[in-house]
């Protein structure tokens, strides 16, 4: 017998037909299919019983309303609450996508101590004992004054506990970011006394004149605005956007008026002369001026005449006349001051120039005007407890007028301004103008402690770093702010345990001042925070646990209100951008990108348009008339008096020409490979220029040179 | 005549020669290529049928044995234990918080699964990681409240008698989908005699067909 190829042959025609009679074929194909359709990797979310938390999104000043859909406990997605007063129900990108930021890869998970430049993880007890040990020792020198701290706003219990644990230590020197509702809150101060902030009800007016704000691009409470701006379009209201490019709210406008960058308060100076030329104000609200209406008259007819101002802004005199007129004759006008979201560098100026236009009207206190409303005044914090070396240090006269200004003075001074240094949910390394000259200051600061949730650019810069529960992950009162008509305080709750070793603001701020002892442990005499804001709000914690939030305040505030026309009628100077070049460079806001802490998620990232960031590459705006030959997309090298960037360019013949724009927000230079390392952070191209009077950072923008890369 | 095709001629004719019936010099190769064949066939044929289906399958045993019989007679009913929640999603496989609705640390009898479920699982606070027969995969949705409730279907029309049954059978998990066996059916080929044998998209259909006159469409389960 040969084994021979018929053999072979054989044995294959045997295996194949065996196979094709056996379930093999036909069930590896089928499981093959089902394969494909499953991929193994392809993480499964396991299934469980369907829950909701309800919180309240602190991601930015818009305070919505919001519900975790949990399974199993496990968060698994954020939605608007529907109830909330607010947002009724809506919900922006980056609060849907606010569960990234529980899993962070910046997060911080554990206290930190710096050593030799390296951070190191040590226990909470260590932590809170060493920052006692400095502050202890700082008290001890009878300084307690050279304890500074910086908090994102002054709203709210968590701030107001920093206030509080500053006046116990002596320190008068707590200052806040630059956001629009302390630009709101300075300037209704400046125009109508002290304890008054501003609102307005976009909801009900039917003209809104807004001076660059960016109602549907993050200005005030975004997803509010996005809801007045539809109301709006439904009612038919008049829109009129004022700014030096085409934003997408010029886009959403009745009419785009282009105007000349950091012009606003010419212009709004010039409307409010025709208004009182043409006798349009309203003589019954009238009867409330002060300081100096016929003053105020006098000036703005002689500095602001139309053509004048015409030459100025780059709007015709015709058109300034119109829009002021139209604006006079509305029933229900508002003119909302705030470039982009509002809380960037601008002036005192503009916004009380702009405001002083609703004052002229007399829709003030109205349905469909403006709010002059007091500060939120529903927290009651007991007088903290100070001894003799407290009180001496509350008296000194406080370091600076804004964070900006004290930042400034630390770089400038050869003496040490500041011992210690307490930052709170605040990022000044990388957002406040000139960031490098920040974190000079900041290695001037012999000590920074830092609540933070994230390891940002300012946490990079200090010594301790004591992590912070999310908003998701602990409790607090959120109080509506940024221009919003109403005051709301929502309650934001933990509806998850905290993922990592990190505590609330509150709790970490009691067991420091208990560690501390004497009049601090005194001052701080609450078992724990959550105790502590029920104290701190006993006229509405029954809302707030039952509902989740408070309606304080609703509809117009009742009373009259006075207007001091002193702080415009001396003509306070328009702040000029610094430099000589041909090109103004503005910063751009733009909804998809945070441009403040907490940074932007990496799902916002993602929705970033590639004619703002691709790859790694920023572009800058331009018109293509200004481009002189560049190229769109080319490179090139945008040079101001703080720095220079290379970016690319993007041709839009929406912007003005001699007006080049930067989105705000990217170019983070911490650890976050989905965030940071994309793009230029414009702040670093524009110096802060101090406004004289309020110590606020006026420099909106800057002059600039582009050249090809 | 070239070479080449004195060699083909040659060739086929020596192969038409081989392929000839009653060639004695030829028989033992074409025999052995019919043993070969034979042998062949019997391996890949009885591998297909009785070797495959091990391989293909991984068995795991649950981590203790359950008495279904033993908890239907106790609690009267299915519901008891997988129950619709109040927002009509189903229960499945019930957590250990609901089986200290009767159960605590203490076994309530003498078996030694409910000793290792009373110590490991009810003490330490753990869930306890059964393997689900009839687990779906992740892109399929199925509402049970749809068919229990609005269709008034009972559980053994596709769960079968498992009410019945007094201990737990192995779990096999197809190594190459990840899905357990009984989706597909015990029967290899896919050959079912009551609805419960195997729970796949045609099962489906060919029940909604019937009932609805309809097969239904894609997007009522994988949405």
């Amino acid at each position: 017998m040969k084994v021979d190829r018929r053999s072979f042959l054989g044995l294959g025609l045997g295996a194949v037909a065996g196979i094709a009679i056996s379930p093999v074929g036909a069930k590896l194909t089928d499981d093959s299919s089902i394969w494909t359709q499953n991929w193994p990797w392809t993480p499964v979310p396991p299934d469980g019983k369907i829950t909701y938390g309800q919180s309240v999104c602190t991601l930015c000043p818009g305070t919505c309303g919001i519900n975790v859909r949990k399974i199993d406990g496990r968060p698994v997605k954020i939605e608007g609450q529907d109830t909330y007063p607010v947002n009724n129900g809506g919900a922006c990108l980056h609060g849907i996508a606010g569960l990234q930021y529980l899993y962070d890869p910046c997060r911080v998970k554990t206290p930190l101590k710096k050593n030799n430049g390296r951070f190191e993880p040590i226990s909470w007890e260590e932590a809170i004992t060493l920052v006692a040990g400095r502050l202890g020792k700082i008290r001890e020198n009878q300084r307690p004054d050279s304890l500074a701290c910086i908090t994102d706003t002054n709203l709210g219990s968590v701030p107001g506990l920093f206030s509080h644990f500053m006046t116990a230590f002596g320190s008068p020197n707590h200052f806040t970011m630059q956001t629009l509702e302390s630009w709101l809150t300075q300037t209704a101060q400046t125009l109508h006394g002290s304890g008054h902030t501003l609102g307005f009800d976009l909801d009900n007016a039917d003209f809104i004149l807004s001076f660059g704000a960016g109602i549907i691009e993050g200005w005030g409470s975004p997803v509010a605005c996005f809801k007045a701006n539809s109301g709006r379009m439904q009612r038919g209201a008049k829109f009129y956007q004022i700014e030096p490019r085409l934003s997408n709210t010029a886009a959403t406008a009745d009419k785009w008026i282009p105007i000349h960058p950091g012009t606003e308060a010419d212009l709004a100076m010039a409307m409010c002369g025709i208004l009182l030329q043409e006798n349009l104000f309203d003589p019954e609200f009238a009867a409330g001026f002060r300081g100096g209406l016929n003053r105020f008259n006098a000036m703005v007819q002689q500095k602001y005449p139309v053509d004048q101002v015409a030459a100025i802004t780059g709007i015709s005199a015709a058109d300034i006349k119109k829009t002021a007129i139209a604006f006079a004759k509305a029933k229900m006008p508002v003119a909302v001051p705030g470039k982009g979201r509002g809380d960037g560098a601008q002036s005192l100026k503009e916004f009380a120039a702009i405001h002083t236009l609703n004052c002229l009207t007399g829709n003030i206190n109205k349905k469909g005007g403006t709010f002059v409303k007091p500060v939120p005044g529903y927290l009651a914090f007991p007088d903290p407890v100070q001894d003799a070396v407290a009180r001496d240090g509350a008296a000194q006269e406080k370091l600076a007028g804004s964070a900006q200004e004290l930042v400034t003075k630390i770089h400038q001074s050869d003496a040490p301004v500041v011992d210690t240094l307490f930052v709170y949910s605040a990022n000044p390394c990388y957002s406040l103008n000139d960031p490098m000259q920040t974190r000079a200051a900041f290695e001037k600061i012999p000590f920074v402690v830092n609540f933070t949730s994230f390891m940002d650019e300012t946490a990079l810069a200090s010594d301790v770093i004591l992590p912070i529960s999310t908003f998701l992950e602990r409790f607090e009162d959120v109080p509506s702010k940024a221009g919003f008509a109403g005051l709301v305080v929502g309650l934001a709750q933990p509806v998850v345990d905290p993922v990592f070793d990190t505590r609330s603001p509150g709790d970490a701020l009691i067991h420091l001042a208990k560690t501390l002892g004497g009049t601090m442990g005194d001052s701080f005499d609450w078992p724990d925070y959550k105790t502590c804001l029920k104290s701190l709000v006993p006229g509405i914690w029954n809302d707030l646990s039952k509902s989740g939030y408070a309606v304080v305040s609703q509809g117009p505030p009742a009373g009259r209100v006075r207007t001091d026309f002193a702080f415009l009628a001396e003509n306070p100077s328009t702040i000029q951008p610094q430099g000589d070049a041909d090109l103004t460079l503005v910063p751009i806001d733009d909804m998809r990108v945070a441009s403040t802490a907490p940074a932007s998620s990496p799902f916002a990232i993602k929705t970033v348009s590639d004619r703002v960031i691709k790859n790694r590459d920023m572009f800058v705006e331009i018109n293509p008339k200004t481009a002189n030959g560049l190229k769109d997309g080319g490179f090139v090298t945008v040079t101001t008096p703080a720095g220079s960037a290379k970016v690319r360019l993007n041709f839009n013949e929406g912007i003005m020409p001699g007006v080049i724009g930067m989105v705000k927000g990217l170019g983070h230079t911490f650890d976050n490979r989905y965030v940071a390392g994309k793009g230029v952070n414009v702040h670093e191209l524009i110096s802060p220029v101090i406004e004289p009077g309020s110590g606020l950072d006026a420099a909106f923008g800057v002059k600039a040179s582009i050249s090809k890369a | 005549m070239s070479e080449i095709e004195n060699k083909t001629e040659h060739g086929s004719m020596d192969g038409a020669k081989e392929c000839a019936a009653g060639d004695p010099k030829n028989d033992t190769g074409l025999g052995l290529g019919v043993i070969f064949f034979i042998l062949a066939f019997l391996i890949c044929f009885l591998s297909g049928w009785l070797l495959f289906p091990k391989l293909l399958y991984s068995k795991h045993e649950q981590p203790f044995n359950f008495d279904h019989a033993l908890h239907v007679q106790e609690t009267g009913d299915c519901e008891s234990c997988h129950f619709l929640r109040e927002d009509g999603t189903f229960s499945g496989i019930p957590k250990t918080e609901s089986c200290l609705d009767c159960h605590t640390d203490e076994p309530m009898g003498e078996t030694e699964d409910e000793a290792i479920f009373a110590a490991e699982y009810v003490a330490k606070q753990r869930e306890v990681p059964w393997y689900v027969y009839a687990k779906q995969p992740d892109c399929v949705y199925f509402s049970h409240a749809a068919h229990i409730k609005a269709a008034g279907m009972d559980c053994v029309t596709c769960h079968g008698h498992i009410g019945e049954s007094t201990s737990s059978r192995p779990y096999e998990e197809n190594r190459l989908t990840g899905y357990s066996r009984d989706i597909w059916g015990n029967n290899i080929w896919g050959i079912t005699k009551n609805p419960w044998d195997s729970m796949k998209m045609d099962d489906c259909a060919v029940c909604h067909e019937k009932e609805t006159g309809h097969k239904g469409y894609c997007f009522q389960c994988h949405k």
